[in-house]
C-alpha cells in the first residue's frame, strides 16, 4: 500500500488503529521525497533526522493516549517563510541562507501539538513575492502535472509537495493567493483563513496587514482538519482574534440546500480562459443541482484590487525586509567599507530582483510628498472592496468564481512581464483586502491536462460556509493523483 | 546701533517610562544588565517577531497628558519610523506620528519674572533603540539590545520659551510632575530624561520666527543652559556678519563649551511613516481616563498645602521637601512610623541636605530607609543619645543605612543616666581641678563648662548633659 497516496485523514485514522506506525508513515514521505524530488523540487530542506527521531517521540505519545487527534503521526511540510526552531528558515532568499530561528512559529508549534512530523521546508517565491515560485534563489519548484509548467506561487512548494504526495499536508502562507493559486494549478485544495484566524508570529512577513497561514491538503476534510489543528488565538500576535468556534470540521457535511451563492459576473470577463471558465461554472452547476440557490450579480470595484493590494503589499513589504541588513543574522557581504557600503552590499547581493523591484515600489509610495495619492488612497480602496464584500454577503453565503485565469504556465514565461503577472492574481487579491477566507479546490483539468481551481470566497468568519459548499462539490467528483504521484 | 534680539526656544523631552517591562515584549527594563541579557526576537528584530503593546505603557502617558493638561487622543495608533541603523534592530522605529496619545497640554512655570504657561504640542509613546559600543581597539561595533525596546514617551513643547531660566523652569516642573507620577525616575545623567533643543533668534517684535537649529547630546541642565547661551550667540554672531543661519542638527560638546554640526536639512532622512500592521489600534474610553485620573497621586502645590495643614511645617520646609520626589517620599514614610513630622523635617534638611552637599550628591541617590530615619528622629529625641552621637549615627545611616538602634546597643552610645555613676565621676573631677573650682566660685560662670566637658570626656560622650550640669552646680553650692 501507498501510504502517501492516502489521505492525512486516512491516513492518520490508520495509526490510529495500530494498522501504520509513524515512523512508517514519516519513512513514506521520505522515500516519496527521495524518488519525487528530482523531478519536482518541492523543498528546500529536507529534515529526515529530525523528523524519524520525532515520528517515535509521537509515537509513544499516541501509545500512551496523550495525543488522540486525527491528524497525530501524519507527514507535513512548513512553507520555509515559518520560523522553526533549529532548522534553517530562508524564505527561499539568498539573504537568509544561513539563517537558523532561535524560536518556532506558533503556527507550527500548533502542528507539532497536534501530533504532525514536520518532514522538511518548502520551496516558495523569494519572500513570498512571486505567482511561480520560479523567484526563488533555491531553483524553481515544477509542477507534479506537468514538470514543465510552474506550480504557481508563492506557496509552490507546499502545493507541489501534497500534489506530488511527498507530504500528506502542508502548511501555505496567503498574502494576495500564495495558498489559493497554486493549490489551483497543482490540482488540490488550500484555504486561506479569515485574517487573524491563524497566528502571524514567527511568519516571516511580507504585508502584516494581508498575511494568513492555512492548509494545503488533498482535499477539503484534510483543509478543515489541519485549520482546526493550526488555528488559535495567540496572545504574541496583536491583530489574532479570539473566534467563538474553531470547529472547523463540523461543516464536514454533504448538504447545500438552501445555501445562497453568488456568481461576481465581474470575475468572469476578459482574460479568463475558456477551459477555466467552462469547469468553474460547471461546479456552480453541480452546486446548483445539489440544492444550492445559485445566482449572477455585480461585485463591484474589482479592477482596483490590483494596484491597491501592490501598493498596500509592497508598502509594508519595503519595511519588514529592512530588517534583513547584514548586521545580527543572515547573509553578509565579504568585502565591505564601512557601514553603508556593508547594507548596500549585503542587500544588494542577498535580494532578488522581484524582492528588490517591490521593496523599490514600496519605498516609492510611502515617501513623503507621494503618501497620501499612493498608500493613503489604497488603505481607502481597501476599505471600498470591503464594503463591496460586506454588500454581496448580506445576500450569499458563499461567492463562487475561479482562482486564477488560467492554468498554470510554462516555466520561465512570467518573469519577462511582472505586470502581467500581477494581473493573474485578479480573483484571489480582493478576499486578501478585505479579510475574507477563501478555498480554492480542483474541478477539472484544462484541455493540456492541468489542473483547474474553484475558488470559494466566504464572510469573515465563515469559513464554515465555504467548507461545506466546498465539501458537497467535492463530492460529485474523485480525486485525481498528479502525474508525477502516480 | 546695535539691534536687540529674542531667543525662542521649544523643546523636545524624551523620557524613559517606569514600567518593568518593554513597551512590545515581556523582557526586563533594568538598567546595567550584561549586554544582551535583556532581549527575546522581539526587541532584538527577529523575522517573524511581532510587537504586542505594554498596557502600562498607555496609562503613564496618559497620566503624564493628564498632568500637563493634555487632551487624550481617544483612538490611537501607532506608526513605524523608518530607518536604517544598527542599533535600531528592524530598522524601523515604532512610533506615534499620525496620532499622537495626547496634544494641547501646557504647564504654568515660574521664574523671576513672574508666572507663564509653555504650551505642550503632544506626547507621543514610542521604543527605545538598542546601544553601539565602538570597540576601537579592535576596530569593531558590536550592539547592546538591552534598551532596545525601553518604552519613551517625547513630551514636545511648543516654542513658547524665551530663555535658559524659563527653559530650565519647564524642565524642573516637567520632572517633578512626572516623578510624582512614578513615571519615570527622570535621570538626566542616565538618560532616563533627554531634552533637545530647538532655538531661533529674531529681532525684538519680529512677527516671524528665525531659521532654528535642533541641539543634542544635552546632559544636565547645567549643560542645557550653557548650550542654549552658545547657541543664542552664535546665531547672533552669524546673523550680524551677515550670514544666514542653517536649519540643522547640531551636537553640544560640553567639555569645550561648543556645538557642531551633525546633519543639516537637506540631508534630513525621509523617514517614509506609515501606520504600525501588527498593532491593532488603542481605544480609550472615559472609564479608562477616569481610572488613571483617580490614580493620579497628589502634585507639588497640594502636597506643600497638606504638610502645613496636616503635618504643620513651616511653608519653608513645605517647599523644600515637596520639591523632590524623593525627599517628600522619605518625609511621608518616616512621620508615618514615628509621628514626629517638624522632627523628621529638621532631620531631611539639615542633616541629610549638608551629607547630600558634601557628597557631591541628589537627593534621588539617597540609599537609607524611611525606617531608619525614623528611629533616628526618636532615639534623639528621647534623649536616648545625646545630639552629637545621634549625628555621628546618621553618617552611617546615610552611608550604609543602618539601623541605629541595634548600632547604639551594640556600641554602647546610649546616654548614661544613671545619677550614682554620675555624681561618683563629677565628685573625682571636681577633685583633680580646684582651679576651676576656685573660678567658679569667684564669679566665672564660664569654668563649670570646663568641667562639664571634662566629665562628658570621661563618660565618653554619653552623659545626659542635663544631669551634669544640674549636678555639678549642686556640688559646687
Amino acid at each position: 500500500m501507498d501510504l502517501m497516496s492516502l489521505t492525512a485523514t486516512e491516513l492518520g485514522r490508520k495509526i490510529k488503529a495500530k494498522e501504520v506506525s509513524v515512523t512508517e508513515a514519516v519513512t513514506a514521505a521520505l522515500e516519496a521525497i527521495e524518488k519525487r524530488e528530482s523531478m519536482v523540487h518541492s523543498f528546500v530542506t529536507v529534515d529526515k533526522e529530525g523528523a524519524l527521531s520525532c515520528a517515535k517521540e509521537v509515537q509513544r505519545k499516541i501509545d500512551d493516549g496523550t495525543l488522540s487527534g486525527p491528524l497525530a503521526g501524519v507527514p507535513a511540510a512548513v512553507k520555509d517563510n515559518m520560523c522553526t526552531k533549529g532548522l534553517l528558515t530562508t524564505c527561499s532568499s539568498k539573504i537568509l541562507s544561513n539563517f537558523m530561528p532561535t524560536y518556532t512559529a506558533s503556527a507550527v508549534l500548533n502542528l507539532k501539538e497536534a501530533g504532525m512530523v514536520v518532514i522538511g521546508k518548502t520551496n516558495m517565491d523569494e519572500f513570498a513575492m512571486g505567482s511561480t515560485t520560479e523567484t526563488s534563489a533555491y531553483g524553481v519548484t515544477k509542477n507534479p502535472w506537468n514538470t514543465e509548467h510552474v506550480p504557481g506561487g508563492s506557496s509552490g512548494g507546499s502545493c507541489a509537495a501534497v500534489a506530488a504526495e511527498e507530504c500528506s499536508v502542508a502548511l501555505g502562507s496567503d498574502t494576495g493567493g500564495s495558498i489559493r493559486q497554486p493549490s489551483s494549478f497543482c490540482g488540490v485544495t488550500g484555504l486561506k483563513p479569515t485574517y487573524g484566524t491563524v497566528s502571524r508570529y514567527g511568519l516571516i512577513a511580507y504585508g502584516s496587514s494581508l498575511d494568513q497561514i492555512g492548509p494545503v491538503a488533498k482535499d477539503v476534510t484534510d483543509c478543515a482538519a489541519l485549520l482546526e489543528a493550526i488555528a488559535s488565538y495567540d496572545s504574541k500576535d496583536s491583530t489574532s482574534i479570539r473566534r467563538e468556534s474553531y470547529h472547523f470540521t463540523e461543516a464536514l457535511v454533504d448538504d447545500v440546500k438552501g445555501l445562497k451563492i453568488g456568481i461576481p459576473r465581474d470575475y468572469f470577463g476578459a482574460g479568463l480562459d475558456e477551459d477555466v471558465r467552462a469547469a468553474v461554472l460547471a461546479a456552480a452547476k453541480a452546486l446548483e443541482e445539489k440544492g444550492a440557490i445559485v445566482e449572477e450579480f455585480d461585485l463591484g470595484l474589482v479592477e482596483y484590487a490590483i494596484p491597491a493590494y501592490y501598493i498596500i503589499a509592497c508598502a509594508e513589504a519595503s519595511s519588514n525586509l529592512a530588517r534583513f541588513d547584514g548586521v545580527k543574522y543572515g547573509y553578509r557581504t565579504t568585502d565591505y567599507e564601512g557601514l553603508h557600503n556593508m547594507y548596500k552590499k549585503s542587500r544588494s547581493e542577498g535580494f532578488g530582483a522581484e524582492v528588490k523591484r517591490r521593496i523599490m515600489l514600496g519605498s516609492f509610495v510611502l515617501s513623503s510628498g507621494y503618501y497620501d495619492a499612493y498608500y493613503l488612497k489604497a488603505l481607502r480602496t481597501k476599505a471600498l472592496i470591503k464594503q463591496e464584500f460586506d454588500k454581496a454577503f448580506a445576500k450569499y453565503d458563499v461567492i463562487l468564481g475561479p482562482a486564477a485565469p488560467t492554468t498554470a504556465p510554462k516555466i520561465g514565461q512570467s518573469l519577462g512581464d511582472p505586470i502581467k503577472m500581477y494581473l493573474g492574481d485578479i480573483y484571489t487579491i480582493s478576499v486578501n483586502l478585505a479579510g475574507l477566507p477563501g478555498i480554492s479546490l480542483p474541478c477539472g483539468t484544462d484541455r493540456a491536462g492541468l489542473p483547474i481551481g474553484l475558488q470559494l470566497i466566504g464572510d469573515c468568519f465563515k469559513e464554515n460556509n465555504i467548507i461545506r459548499a466546498a465539501y458537497a462539490y467535492e463530492r460529485t467528483r474523485a480525486y485525481e493523483h498528479s502525474p508525477v504521484a502516480r | 546701533m546695535s539691534k536687540e534680539y529674542e531667543t525662542v526656544i521649544g523643546l523636545e523631552v524624551h523620557v524613559e517610562l517606569a514600567t518593568k517591562t518593554k513597551i512590545f515584549c515581556s523582557c526586563s527594563t533594568e538598567f546595567g544588565g550584561k549586554p544582551n541579557s535583556h532581549t527575546c526576537p522581539v526587541c532584538t528584530g527577529m523575522p517573524g517577531s511581532l510587537p504586542v503593546l505594554n498596557k502600562q505603557v498607555v496609562e503613564y502617558a496618559m497620566a503624564v497628558g493628564i498632568a500637563t493638561n493634555c487632551e487624550i487622543t481617544r483612538h490611537n495608533k501607532f506608526d513605524r519610523k523608518n530607518y536604517f541603523y544598527p542599533d535600531n534592530p528592524q530598522n524601523y522605529q515604532i512610533s506615534q506620528l499620525y496620532l499622537p496619545i495626547c496634544r494641547n497640554g501646557g504647564i504654568e512655570i515660574e521664574t523671576e519674572y513672574g508666572k507663564k504657561t509653555i504650551g505642550i504640542h503632544e506626547i507621543h509613546m514610542e521604543e527605545d533603540a538598542g546601544k553601539l559600543v565602538h570597540d576601537e581597539w579592535e576596530d569593531v561595533s558590536v550592539v547592546d539590545f538591552n534598551r532596545s525596546g525601553v518604552p519613551l514617551i517625547e513630551i514636545v513643547s511648543e516654542p513658547d520659551m524665551r530663555s535658559a531660566d524659563e527653559v530650565i523652569a519647564y524642565l524642573d516642573k516637567l520632572r517633578l510632575i512626572i516623578q510624582y507620577l512614578g513615571a519615570s525616575d527622570c535621570k538626566l545623567n542616565e538618560g532616563s530624561m533627554r531634552a533637545d533643543v530647538n532655538l531661533s533668534i529674531r529681532e525684538v517684535g519680529a512677527p516671524e520666527f528665525g531659521t532654528r537649529t535642533e541641539m543634542k547630546n544635552l546632559n544636565s541642565f547645567r549643560a542645557i543652559a550653557r548650550a542654549i547661551e552658545g547657541e543664542r550667540a552664535r546665531q547672533i554672531d552669524l546673523i550680524e556678519s551677515g550670514e544666514k543661519v542653517v536649519q540643522e542638527t547640531r551636537r553640544w560638546d560640553d567639555n569645550k563649551e561648543t556645538s557642531h554640526a551633525m546633519r543639516s536639512k537637506e540631508d534630513a532622512q525621509d523617514y517614509r511613516y506609515f501606520p504600525e500592521p501588527d498593532l491593532v489600534p488603542v481605544v480609550i474610553d472615559d472609564d479608562w481616563i477616569a481610572r488613571v485620573k483617580a490614580r493620579q497621586p497628589q502634585m507639588r502645590t497640594e502636597k506643600m498645602a497638606r504638610y502645613q495643614e496636616e503635618f504643620g511645617l513651616p511653608a519653608y520646609d513645605a517647599e523644600i521637601l515637596t520639591g523632590d520626589k524623593k525627599l517628600a517620599d522619605l518625609f511621608e514614610a518616616a512621620t508615618e512610623i514615628c509621628h514626629k513630622p517638624k522632627k523628621v523635617s529638621n532631620w531631611l534638611m539639615v542633616e541629610t541636605m549638608r551629607l547630600l552637599k558634601d557628597n557631591n550628591m541628589d537627593p534621588d541617590q539617597i540609599t537609607f530607609s524611611p525606617v531608619n530615619l525614623a528611629k533616628i528622629v526618636n532615639l534623639a529625641d528621647a534623649g536616648a543619645v545625646t545630639n552629637t552621637v545621634a549625628k555621628e549615627v546618621f553618617e552611617l545611616v546615610f552611608k550604609e543605612d543602618i539601623d541605629p538602634e541595634r548600632y547604639v546597643e551594640e556600641k554602647g552610645l546610649k546616654t548614661v543616666n544613671d545619677e550614682g555613676l554620675l555624681r561618683t565621676t563629677i565628685e573625682q573631677i571636681i577633685k583633680d581641678n580646684p582651679q576651676s573650682v576656685e573660678d567658679y566660685h569667684n564669679g566665672k560662670e564660664k569654668a563649670i563648662g570646663f568641667l562639664v566637658g571634662q566629665t562628658m570626656k570621661a563618660m565618653k560622650g554619653k552623659a545626659n548633659p542635663g544631669m551634669v550640669n544640674q549636678i555639678i552646680k549642686e556640688l559646687l553650692s
